[in-house]
């Protein structure tokens, strides 16, 4: 009688972080079966509803669980949490997928010569993969409904720019480090900016401020400068819905 | 409608509750109060739920007048007074009950880098996803999403709070916390060499005037990352403390990003947050390290405090509202 062996490939880490958060960690790379896996993991976590769970922020590679210290420990949580650790997470889909209109022409694409050059690809190449690949929300973070998007081809992984601009404007699609982002605000930013969405992937004064979370897919499709100033001209195009599925 | 007008709107003032802390994976700051121990104590002065929303002021403080039949009002955080206008001062930790075109001024907060006016029954503001706390970046919550502007009416839920013998809080000693700031090792502290960690323990750091409700921009040695001040992208909790490629240390606070890229040496516990909340550009501070395990006997501890302090509450007596007796012609306005 042979017992469930935990799968040593597969154990993460637990991390404090201060008193309010607990963080299972996947080794340090990014990857999208390591994603994968802290998606089905916060997808898991979420069902056993335990008391003093505030909430679950999924990154690339690790859960952070916010928790009220009046509530619940790090201990009781961790032994909660390790049994679920253990078992393989493969999808961690929300079963949302968004198509997503960009335009990747002139002022839209500050950055599209570059990006060319740095992956030896012409720009209309660099557009071609780029709108060609399914992207996955791998996690959320850095503005409000902000999303990080994997993964590009081997040839994207570009560094950051060395000197980040002042102000990327909102809406700007950008890439680096295999991934691609979607500017929700306008704020500083250091990765390259190819594009530009006429959705609204943030917006306040919506019911519903945040389009994508973790877990949805994505799908840029390119869109000409006068189809894109036209929908960018109409409110009601400022944000779609997602085709649901499963 | 019954309001608090806005006369002056000072600078940075926001309404801020507990904050929104269940979006943060919709990457939403937390937002809420710098100083949770100065909105449990300002709310209990005036008889709220610990929780409820109230005016944060960082800096300098505005001018209000009561746009209502009356109100209740406590400031704490601070040891600067209410200044009501022709009827001199009220210490804060102390309620007062003011009247119709009334004017309350609060001056620079000399002592305290944020403080928490309440008042008697809270704002009558929609919540976003259950709190008032204003998050100036995001654009939500409190007064439309920003801080507070001349001309600005706050309504309120209770327009004429009924007299009754205003309290006090008889201590407020807890302005008076020294000592090192409590962190919990980690989350990443094995981005750093052991000797860049003790140095961060056994320095003392200087609050720069890089201090902002996102966080606090520290001074002093170079603490050295063991490879590199990159990392992948993780969640943060109010009270990391992140080391950028400066190698000096910034304390996340409040409006903190939900996640981030450089690595955390270690987090300040929730029980010292507060102490945060109310550090100024060149105070000084350090650090001790602490188990998660006495961190959270800390909060608890602190929780317990807090419960005494609002049940020890005292009659304040009665605060001598000049204006009024003018009114009312007890006092000749001849000398």
């Amino acid at each position: 009688m042979v017992g469930r062996e935990p799968d040593r490939d597969i154990a993460p880490v637990f991390l404090p972080a201060g008193d309010t958060g607990l963080v299972i960690q996947y080794g340090d790379t990014v990857d999208a079966a390591v994603n994968r896996q802290v998606r089905g993991l916060a997808t898991s976590v979420a069902g056993l509803d335990l008391p003093g769970v505030v909430d679950l922020v999924p990154t690339l590679r690790s859960l952070l669980v916010h928790y009220d210290p009046l509530v619940v420990s790090h201990a009781d949580l961790v032994r909660a949490i390790t049994p679920l650790t253990r078992r393989r997470h493969t999808t961690g889909l929300s079963g949302r997928r968004w198509r997503i209109p960009v335009c990747y022409e002139d002022d839209c694409a500050p950055d599209l010569p570059l990006v060319a050059e740095l992956t030896g690809l012409d720009p209309a190449e660099v557009v071609r993969r780029h709108a060609a690949t399914e992207f996955e929300v791998f996690m959320m973070g850095f503005l409000p409904g902000f999303p990080y998007l994997g993964m590009l081809p081997q040839e994207f992984d570009l560094p950051r720019r060395s000197n980040p601009r002042i102000r990327v404007p909102p809406g700007s699609i950008s890439v680096a480090a295999r991934q691609s982002t979607v500017y929700t605000l306008a704020s500083p930013g250091g990765w390259h900016l190819i594009g530009r969405t006429p959705v609204r992937f943030y917006d306040p004064g919506r019911e519903r401020p945040i389009l994508v979370r973790a877990g949805d897919l994505v799908r840029f499709e390119p869109v000409p400068m006068a189809r894109y100033r036209e929908l960018n001209a109409r409110p009601e195009c400022h944000e779609i819905q997602p085709e649901v599925s499963g | 409608m019954n309001a608090l007008g806005i006369i002056e709107p000072g600078f940075g003032v926001t309404v801020q509750d507990l904050g929104r802390p269940r979006t943060q994976h919709l990457g939403i700051p937390v937002s809420g109060v710098l100083d949770p121990v100065a909105l449990h104590l300002a709310n209990a002065l005036v008889g709220n739920a610990p929780d409820c929303a109230a005016l944060e002021i960082r800096l300098a403080g505005p001018v209000l007048e009561v746009k209502a039949p009356a109100v209740r009002l406590a400031l704490a955080g601070t040891r600067t007074p209410l200044e009501v206008s022709g009827a001199g001062t009220v210490p804060a930790h102390r309620a007062v009950r003011l009247r119709r075109g009334q004017r309350v001024r609060i001056g620079p907060l000399a002592d305290s880098g944020s403080a928490v006016l309440a008042v008697e029954g809270g704002f009558d503001l929609p919540a976003v996803a259950g709190s008032l706390s204003t998050c100036v970046r995001a654009r939500i919550g409190g007064l439309a999403g920003r801080a507070l502007m001349a001309g600005d009416a706050l309504a309120l839920r209770i327009g004429d709070p009924v007299p009754r013998g205003d309290c006090r809080l008889p201590l407020d000693i807890y302005l008076d916390e020294t000592g090192p700031v409590r962190v919990v090792p980690g989350p990443q502290r094995d981005a750093f060499t052991a000797a860049a960690f003790d140095l961060f323990l056994a320095s003392i750091w200087q609050v720069t005037h890089d201090a902002d409700r996102m966080g606090i921009r520290l001074e002093g040695p170079v603490l050295e990352h063991r490879c590199g001040h990159d990392i992948v992208s993780d969640g943060i909790v109010t009270g990391s403390v992140q080391v950028p490629g400066t190698g000096r240390p910034i304390i996340l606070l409040a409006d903190h990003q939900t996640t981030g890229g450089y690595p955390k040496i270690a987090t300040v516990i929730s029980a010292d947050i507060a102490r945060l909340g109310r550090l100024r550009p060149g105070d000084a501070v350090g650090f001790r390290p602490v188990s998660v395990e006495e961190a959270q006997a800390a909060r608890s501890a602190q929780r317990d405090w807090l419960e005494e302090m609002a049940a020890s509450l005292e009659p304040a007596g009665a605060w001598l509202d000049r204006d009024a007796l003018y009114r009312e012609n007890l006092i000749s306005g001849v000398v």
